[in-house]
């Protein structure tokens, strides 16, 4: 198989005593999307935010397209054309769609100076294609509905041609209509090539979004599998078991 | 993802949504006018005069430098309660330096036209490394910025009082002194020449931001909707340089130095004081912190900061850094502003700046600035300031003790902003 876009070598990190992710590996190939499943406190979202910056690991290695990467900040993880769409959603509240979109990494004028026009007629743009509904651009995000805001978070993670996306539960929020929206651009990102990690509690949306699955429990890794290669319930049990049915014995 | 709210626009507009203004900038300036006009009865007339409006503002400059700066530290959850102590120290430095320490170390005679500029430079250094120092503290170190700055409020007063023994310091450099008010305006012609710039400056910014909005294809407002609004702002900039050119100088002061006046003798020689130059600087300060606060990067993330911390370090900002930029931005203002203070005096004094930080902190916080972080405005903290000096020179006129005046300006600064959160809560945003 080629080499793979990212891959985490026996990642660990403790808070305390709580050994939240404990030597974990995992692998990402362009145009695939793994799906992380587990309890509530598995470890899902400390894992993806050691590969977003969010938490310095403090065991393993990160490899990307094949060479070490060091990721010490958001700053390092978009260097490498990562990004995230966190699942408390990381947005200033007091601010508009625009700024929080381009927060960062903000459109500057030949003076140096914010391009507030510019970045108000780009999110117009993104937003037209993500959330055709989409009007309360002037608005600070605090005014917008659950939804709307996860449509900013996620606006901001596909604008920016991103080649690893990584998803913590980026439909949690989001009615039957817009949850499909989301499905659908899942899939034309995938045919994009890129790769993404997608982070959801509903196994039948896995199923059906995901090439793979992996399963976490307490901070380990049970297994990851193709889908095509188990059932519903063989991620459910994997999930509350925490043992690999398909594992070679 | 839906928006359910209803898409067409409300059929009935007020005016001022129509011209687009700040309703909070409009009641700010509201507020402002009561005070005055209830204080013009109170007095009889004597509080609108020029000379009452030119005194009040010279006497707001000071401390409207500085709550300038306010508005970044609170709107980043912070609080700084030295810039009072800070400006003592920074005054302390700027006395010494124009006094003793280059005409008796460095050898530059008193009076030198160099020493005035090197002592506004150390002031400003020594404000900013001040305020450098505690921002590393407060950033870098995690210190609570209360305990930081209210440590800071006891040292740099008496680090002050210990560089000059106690003593009280002048007279100062004759330029230097020309920052105090009185004693540096501009004059008749060039206060109308600086308004009438500062008119077209304004009246080009507003059509330069509509020319850029319809480049994008936005909707803008109605071109007579715009025009009333480039009128208002031209006229209350021509307004006030009228208020204060009407201001003219006695025949008392002008009989001591006719020439300074453009006359030969003081026989029917008239004058009058014009723009001060602390004025100026004001001006200069509001308009550089305003475009920091809405055009920068370093505005943006100072807000975004301030809205959701965890949010602008995920996405990449040095909060850290930022706080330090911050801080080391509060310690410059609040060497300019000492530049003010100390000017208008004619000499460095100890208590110099004694509960100024309280006064800035009331000036950004009746001026809007939320203490929750994320929200004020630079006009607001300068409006805050100009509001409680006239409550405060208002009720001197009056004759009000100072006991009761401060009864009064704490009474208004808890009403500020018991008015602040209604009128959000009204507006149905978040606290
Ligand atoms: N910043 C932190 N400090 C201390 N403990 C933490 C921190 N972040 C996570 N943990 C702990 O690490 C463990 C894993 O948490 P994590 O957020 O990764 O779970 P999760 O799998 O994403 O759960 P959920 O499905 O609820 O989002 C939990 O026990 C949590 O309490
Ligand atoms: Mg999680």
């Amino acid at each position: 198989m080629s080499t793979p876009l990212v891959e985490m070598k026996n990642v660990s990190i403790a808070f305390g005593g709580v050994r939240a992710v404990d030597d974990v590996s995992i692998e990402l190939h362009a145009g695939e999307v793994v799906g992380l499943l587990g309890h509530n406190g598995a470890g899902k979202s400390t894992l993806i935010k050691m590969l977003s910056g969010a938490y310095k690991m403090d065991a393993g290695e990160i490899w990307i397209e094949g060479t070490r990467a060091t990721i010490n900040s958001p700053a390092d993880s978009r260097d490498y054309n990562i990004e995230t769409i966190y699942q408390t959603l990381a947005l200033a509240d007091n601010l508009d769609a625009a700024s929080n979109l381009f927060l960062g990494r903000e459109l500057t004028t030949k003076f140096g100076l914010l391009d507030d026009g510019k970045m108000e007629a780009e999110t117009r743009k993104i937003m037209a294609r993500l959330n055709p509904n989409f009007k309360k651009l002037k608005e600070p995000v605090s005014a917008l509905s659950g939804g709307q805001r996860q449509s900013v978070a996620i606006a901001r993670a596909v604008y920016f041609n991103a080649k690893i996306l990584i998803m913590d539960e980026p439909t949690a929020a989001l009615g039957v209509h817009e949850t499909a929206m989301v499905a659908e651009l899942i899939g034309e990102l995938k045919k994009q090539g890129l790769g993404i990690f997608l982070i959801s509690h509903d196994t039948r949306e896995m199923m059906e979004l995901c090439d793979r699955v992996a399963v976490m429990k307490n901070g380990q890794m049970i297994g990851s599998e193709r889908v095509e290669d188990v059932t519903e319930d063989d991620i459910l049990s994997m999930i509350i078991l925490g043992k690999n049915p398909k594992a070679k014995t | 993802m839906s928006d359910h709210s209803p898409t067409t626009p409300h059929p009935k507009r007020s005016l001022a949504q129509t011209l687009q203004v700040d309703m909070r900038l409009l009641g700010m300036i509201g507020s402002f006018f009561a005070v005055c006009i209830v204080f013009n009865i109170l007095t009889d007339g004597r509080f609108l005069t020029p000379r009452n409006i030119f005194n009040l503002t010279i006497q707001t400059v000071s401390v409207a430098i500085m709550a300038t700066g306010m508005v970044f530290v609170i709107v980043t959850r912070h609080i700084d309660l030295s810039v009072g102590a800070l400006l003592a120290t920074c005054t302390a430095v700027m006395a010494m330096t124009q006094t003793q320490w280059l005409p008796n170390i460095v050898g530059l005679e008193l009076g030198h036209p160099l020493i005035p500029w090197i002592a506004i430079a150390a002031g400003l250094i020594t404000g900013a490394a001040i305020g450098a120092g505690q921002g590393w503290l407060i950033g870098y170190q995690g210190i609570p910025a209360f305990i930081v700055t209210l440590g800071g409020l006891l040292i740099w007063r008496n680090v002050g009082w210990w560089m000059t023994d106690g003593a009280t310091i002048g007279p100062l450099d004759q330029t230097y002194i020309l920052f105090g008010g009185i004693g540096g305006t501009l004059g008749v012609f060039w206060s109308w020449i600086v308004g009438l710039v500062a008119s077209l400056a304004a009246v080009f910014g507003l059509w330069s931001a509509r020319r850029n909005k319809v480049a994008h294809g936005f909707t803008v407002k109605p071109i007579w909707a715009e025009a009333v609004v480039m009128t208002l702002t031209a006229g209350a900039i021509l307004g006030f340089v009228a208020i204060l050119n009407a201001y003219s100088v006695p025949s008392r002061v002008i009989a001591r130095n006719p020439e300074l006046f453009g006359c030969a003798t003081a026989e029917g020689c008239t004058a009058a004081y014009g723009l001060p130059y602390s004025v100026l600087l004001l001006s200069v300060v509001a308009i550089v912190m305003t475009v920091i606060a809405r055009r920068t990067r370093l505005g943006r993330y100072i807000f975004a900061t301030g809205g959701n911390p965890d949010a602008a370090q995920l996405s990449g900002i040095n909060t850290r850094l930022l706080t330090v930029k911050i801080f080391a931005m509060v310690g410059v203002l609040s060497a300019l502003a000492g530049i003010v203070a100390s000017a208008r005096l004619g000499y460095h004094t100890n208590d110099i700046g004694t509960l100024d930080e309280l006064r800035v902190i009331a000036a950004a916080v009746i001026g809007g600035t939320a203490l929750s972080g994320g929200i004020g405005t630079i006009y607001g903290a300068i409006i805050g300031a100009l509001i409680m000096q006239s409550l405060q020179s208002g009720m001197a006129m009056v004759g009000v003790d100072a006991p009761y005046q401060n009864i009064v300006v704490g009474a208004v600064l808890v009403l500020a902003v018991w008015i602040d959160i209604q009128y959000r809560k009204r507006m149905g945003a978040k606290l």
